[in-house]
């Protein structure tokens, strides 16, 4: 009897703390989510357009979309036929790395073949990497071949934002959704 | 008049336990009766506590917690609030003396070993203490929106991305947008007035209770408890009213003349305790050429820099604070002070306060391959101090600790 009296008190206390458990978990669910972007941030971070032909050769634009900085490079032809020379400097050249779809977008890492869009965000702690185009030796690299330099870190990225080798950055910058319609850049959307 | 009030004093204390708690944690708790300074920053750690509770409130008068209004709000408090300036110096000193005298609290914990048996738990709490004051005042430290503010945030909050798989969507929880913005700053307002706060205050009433129930320990680490007088108090102890009381009030005074010094003469601490870049407004669309936090945060930062991995950088700086939470069980001394160690504990300490400070200033410097190298370095001897613990302190022969204080 006492034995019967114990099993089912067990199971009782069992019962009630899993209904307990549930419920508090499901009441959870609103202070958390509470945190997420909130319908307006979501507004506000919409996408951005820009007409990319009044873009100079070799100039560097940058526009801000959810308040981060998204370099526009148009590069010359030289530029684009010398970025498979620097691969031996690079740690993931194809970017293989980076999530899909935007993996494997060569050469110059957006869906045009004369433009860059990448964020400027450094994937190591998310600094702003400096634009420094000129092949000189800099005081972080005396080989260095033109790209960014991630000035809190010091990671090093190279004219299409693609990480070199042996720096805190472990991936390559990323490219933000777009697509050109003409040449007319909308970032934050893909057709 | 006077039976009329101790009438009045007998009703409340037979329904709340006044003359008991006062007796018992105040006018007779025995406390050892040989100490050395050492043993001050815990009250002085309180009293810091209850400067930044006030000045704290007064600066909720004027702040405003939304992207448009937190710069201006502080420029406001600092120009146009009568003695705004004085509140908020007051406040921002009291962080960085909050952090020196916690630190000096530990490292006193270290070196006379007050994490021995019995005050393991003493220990903990006091360690959860430190733990949510770094939250604390990282929290407290981003919101004057200023370029310091921002992009010290942005880099702590991106060490959630190395977590692997739900790294980015928990960034983006955390900001609650897409950069860190009002929504931000308006939740780590909440956090560092109200939720941490509370959390504190609970944690350090708990650090008392546990250090009130096994006592204070003592330089030499000699065990009190073992000789009692008739009434089973220690003999080599001293009532903590007047004797501890008097003492912490002098204490109390010359740190009033340090802290009033700083925050008079020296708010800014060189840019060491309020950083220079940190008088600009943020700006998401430029990083700041060279990126430090303050000073009581460098030598984990050194560390994350230390290690060229993203992930393993954000380990190996949550490892370094997480070992300190275990040192009551690396410790395998039969004494506990370093005055009756042996010698391999001496060099240890001394090895590990050098890389301390090494790494303190290195942390605050921009990174060149010779500081990489230093801060590998330092962060390989500061783990061998305590990782090595249990066999250094097991090997090595100690001196007879004395029987009695």
């Amino acid at each position: 009897m006492e034995d019967t009296l114990t099993t089912r008190r067990k199971v009782l206390i069992g019962m009630t703390a899993t209904v307990g458990a549930a419920g508090a978990s499901m009441a959870a669910i609103p202070f958390i989510a509470s945190w997420n972007p909130s319908a307006k941030a979501k507004a506000v971070g919409g996408p951005v357009r820009i007409d990319v032909s009044k873009m100079q050769i070799g100039q560097k634009i940058q526009v801000s979309w959810r308040k981060q900085p998204i370099f526009i490079i148009r590069h010359s032809k030289e530029a684009i036929e010398n970025l498979s020379k620097v691969e031996s400097k690079l740690d993931d050249p194809s970017s293989l790395k980076i999530e899909e779809p935007y993996r494997d977008l060569n050469p110059t890492r957006s869906t045009s073949g004369e433009y860059t869009v990448i964020a400027g965000v450094c994937t190591h702690l998310g600094c702003a990497p400096k634009f420094y185009p000129e092949i000189q030796p800099q005081p972080w690299d005396d080989s260095w071949i033109g790209g960014f330099f991630c000035p809190c870190h010091g990671s090093m990225f190279d004219i299409v934002g693609r990480v070199f080798k042996g720096v805190p950055a472990p991936t390559n910058l990323k490219v933000p959704p777009h697509y050109f319609d003409g040449s007319i850049l909308t970032i934050g959307e893909e057709r | 008049m006077t039976q009329q009030s101790s009438g009045i004093f007998n009703w409340i204390n037979t329904r709340l336990p006044i003359s008991n708690t006062y007796e018992r944690h105040l006018s007779k708790h025995p406390v050892p009766k040989k100490v050395n300074f050492w043993y001050l920053f815990g009250a002085l750690a309180s009293v810091v506590l209850i400067i930044q509770i006030v000045s704290g409130i007064w600066l909720m008068f004027g702040y405003e917690n939304t992207e448009e209004g937190a710069f201006a709000s502080v420029e406001y408090i600092m120009r146009d609030i009568e003695y705004g300036w004085i509140i908020r110096y007051m406040h921002t000193t009291g962080a960085s003396m909050f952090f020196a005298v916690v630190y000096l609290h530990m490292f006193r914990g270290l070196l006379y070993g007050s994490y021995h048996k019995p005050r393991e738990l003493v220990w903990i709490f006091g360690m959860t203490i430190y733990l949510v004051m770094m939250a604390e005042g990282f929290l407290g430290y981003v919101l004057p929106y200023g370029q310091m503010s921002y992009w010290g945030a942005q880099v702590i909050i991106s060490l959630f991305g190395a977590i692997p798989y739900i790294g980015e969507s928990l960034e983006l929880w955390v900001r609650g947008d897409y950069y860190i913005s009002g929504a931000t700053i308006s939740r780590f307002f909440a956090l560092h007035v109200v939720a941490l706060p509370l959390i504190l205050i609970a944690l350090v009433f708990m650090h008392l209770v546990a250090l009130h129930e096994v006592g204070a320990g003592n330089p030499d680490g000699v065990d009190i408890e073992k000789y009692l007088d008739e009434d089973g108090v220690p003999l080599d102890s001293v009532p903590f009213f007047p004797y501890k009381v008097l003492n912490a009030l002098v204490a109390i005074g010359v740190f009033g003349i340090v802290f009033s010094f700083i925050m008079f003469f020296f708010p800014e601490g060189g840019g060491y305790m309020l950083e220079l870049a940190n008088f600009e407004e943020a700006n998401p669309l430029s990083t700041p050429e060279h990126i430090a936090p303050v000073w009581y945060y460098s030598p984990y930062y050194a560390m994350l820099r230390a290690v060229p991995d993203k992930l393993g950088g954000l380990l190996v700086m949550a490892a370094a604070i997480a070992i300190l939470f275990v040192v009551p069980w690396l410790d395998r001394s039969k004494a506990a002070s370093i005055r009756y160690k042996g010698i391999l504990s001496k060099i240890a300490m001394t090895m590990f306060i050098i890389s301390w400070l090494m790494l303190a200033w290195l942390g605050t410097v921009p990174v060149t391959a010779l500081r990489t190298t230093l801060s590998i370095i330092g962060t390989v001897i500061y783990f061998a101090f305590f990782l090595l613990m249990p066999i250094y302190t097991s090997i090595e022969k100690t001196k007879p600790v004395p029987e009695r204080l």
